[in-house]
């Protein structure tokens, strides 16, 4: 850490793991509630928990993007941070929006939007929160020395997921139209702008760990958002073949989705190629294996998977059904989910000046995590494909389908109980950094040779 | 070999064309494809109000209408074509949680007019046409005999 003002980042990452941990106690409510335990129902029904599920998802990966912004631009602009308590303010602003949005899902203070179930009166003070942290990050960036390309990606990014944001607080009286607006917002974030967002980040952490030339690094990062936007922006098509859109779509979608791994391929050759052109190393061990994870997990979780069911052929019997939950659990937490962990990782040791690069619960929180993820992906695997045959191939009764579907659900159970582990030992290790404070300042990061 | 410069024309270009190209055909889909393929035309003040209760109970927190939602409960892009008005208004008006094999639903215990709004919601959207989804089973044939 070189400037006292990035000690805020922490804070912004202690709220991640902090949402993070709620996140998987709803998703456990669901879990059991598919298995037919729905005890909690009259408190916390389904509709409930999953709107906070997926509510929280966004905020803890948002969080952990702006503590990582304000650790990055101060670095990367060599200039303080150019308002850090207006940026205290903003964190405690975000918490305050987001403990409220959460309570008021369980009294039905929400909109029916999958992901975007804020309520409008709320999304005017997100929308507030983020001009201030983007005010903040802009201004810094501003008056900084440099303004290095990955930070104004980075920058780019963060510019562009506040106002896609927007699109998604217009009322349409046709549903149609508020499903084809809806995706401008999720999918144009998620395959679209938040991975420029990632890619600025992962250019950060390998800039800083393999100690490969800024400028090779930077000149593949452009070709990578590149291809992101390329693939991207058209493959938003693949949520357009069928709800009450034109046929092109389905031509249009199939082709660019198809080409959407390319862009997550490229996020794993860049983080793998430049690992091993790397002459020094960072003693930093647990974020590299975080980062180099997540360029892996993201290209099979997003691109693989998402790939598997994308083509409209396939998306026809699978478009409603579990296999969407597949997708879904392994490309968040592979694409977002462990970059955010890869940057804690790498910046706890910066911020606190406890150089406890490797430890073995560190090491074990990382494979447990994982192989808890990998087996939860499976589980909603067997049951979508089954829900599938069953249901739309078959032609059976939803529920009759959905009762023998209990199985998987104990299998999901199981795993993401292992999962929970692996988090958890991952936010014991964070917990016992402890805070950071500014004689980490000093502490310089040393490479060792090969 | 690929200049940073090159790159980065790359990556401009690339994004200027392929928003264009979206925004283009997002405005056919808006002012032309949407309207024709939901007939809107249909689209009485009851499917409105069907589609405010739609919105203010999160509905698709649990169902799938067009194949969006959560996969709790189930489909209901065909359901007024599949069950009827009178089944789903008795599932709406419910005052005990509707359980179908087992599953609970929320009991929402609708007054007959925000049923009925909902019904004209549902047979509207049972109307639109979709690219062909719901799909017909393949194997329903054989479960009858």
């Amino acid at each position: 850490m070189k400037y006292k003002s990035q000690k805020v980042a922490y804070w912004f990452f202690a709220l991640s793991m902090l949402l993070l941990v709620l996140q998987v106690t709803y998703g456990f409510i669901m879990g059991f509630a598919h298995m037919g335990y729905d005890g909690l129902h009259d408190v916390i029904p389904f509709n409930t928990a999953i709107a906070v599920h997926k509510n929280l998802l966004v905020v803890w990966i948002l969080s952990g993007f702006m503590g990582a912004a304000y650790y990055i631009i101060p670095d990367e602009a060599e200039t303080e941070l150019c308002c850090p308590k207006l940026a205290y303010l903003q964190l405690i602003a975000l918490a305050v929006v987001g403990v409220i949005a959460i309570v008021g899902f369980h009294f039905g203070w929400w909109e029916g939007r999958k992901f975007l179930e804020i309520p409008r009166e709320l999304d005017y003070l997100v929308v507030i929160d983020v001009l201030l942290f983007l005010y903040i990050i802009l201004v810094t960036l501003w008056k900084g020395k440099k303004r290095t390309t990955t930070a104004l990606v980075l920058s780019g990014g963060l510019v562009g997921a506040a106002l896609l944001y927007l699109p998604g607080m217009i009322w349409f009286d046709n549903h149609a139209y508020d499903s084809f607006f809806r995706w401008w917002v999720v999918h144009l974030w998620v395959e679209g702008v938040w991975e420029l967002i990632m890619g600025g980040i992962l250019a950060y952490l390998l800039i800083k760990l393999t100690g490969v030339d800024r400028e090779v690094i930077e000149k593949w990062l452009y070709v990578i958002v590149g291809l992101t936007f390329l693939s991207g922006i058209l493959g938003t098509g693949h949520h357009y073949y069928y709800t009450g859109t034109p046929e092109y779509w389905l031509v249009i979608g199939g082709i660019f989705s198809a080409l959407e791994p390319l862009a997550f391929l490229g996020m794993a050759l860049f983080a793998m190629v430049m690992y091993r052109k790397g002459e020094k190393r960072h003693p930093n061990k647990l974020a590299l294996m975080w980062t180099l994870g997540a360029a892996i997990m993201s290209f099979l979780g997003a691109g693989m998977l998402g790939l598997a069911h994308t083509l409209p052929q396939v998306n026809l019997w699978t478009h409603g059904t579990l296999v969407t939950a597949m997708h879904g659990h392994l490309a968040f937490w592979g694409a977002y989910g462990m970059l955010v962990f890869a940057f804690i990782a790498y910046v706890m040791p910066n911020l606190t000046g406890r150089k406890r690069y490797f430890t073995k619960t560190g090491e074990y929180a990382f494979w447990i995590a994982n192989v808890g993820m990998i087996l939860m992906t499976s589980a909603f695997a067997a049951a979508g494909v089954q829900q599938v045959a069953m249901e739309r191939i078959g032609g059976f009764d939803f529920m009759l389908v959905a009762n023998e579907l209990w199985y998987h659900f104990l299998v999901l159970i199981i795993a993401a109980t292992i999962f929970t582990i692996g988090i958890l030992m991952f936010m014991w290790e964070f917990i016992k950094y402890g805070m950071p404070t500014d004689s980490a300042m000093q502490s310089q990061e040393e490479f060792q040779p090969i | 070999m690929l200049t940073k410069r090159q790159a980065l024309l790359f990556f401009l270009i690339g994004t200027f064309l392929f928003s264009i190209i979206f925004i283009g055909l997002s405005f056919d889909t808006v002012r032309r494809g949407i309207p024709e393929k939901t007939h809107e035309e249909n689209m009485t003040e009851a499917v409105v109000k069907g589609r405010v209760l739609w919105d203010k109970h999160n509905c698709m927190g649990c169902h799938t209408i067009m194949g969006e939602g959560a996969y709790y409960a189930p489909e209901l892009t065909k359901v007024y074509q599949r069950r009827g008005p009178e089944f789903i208004k008795a599932v709406l008006m419910s005052e005990k949680p509707w359980a179908p094999r087992g599953r609970k639903m929320v009991a929402y215990g609708f007054s007959e007019e925000e049923a009925n709004h909902m019904v004209e919601f549902l047979k509207w959207i049972g109307e639109a046409d979709l690219n062909g989804f719901p799909p017909e089973p393949t194997f329903k044939k054989y479960l009858k005999n």
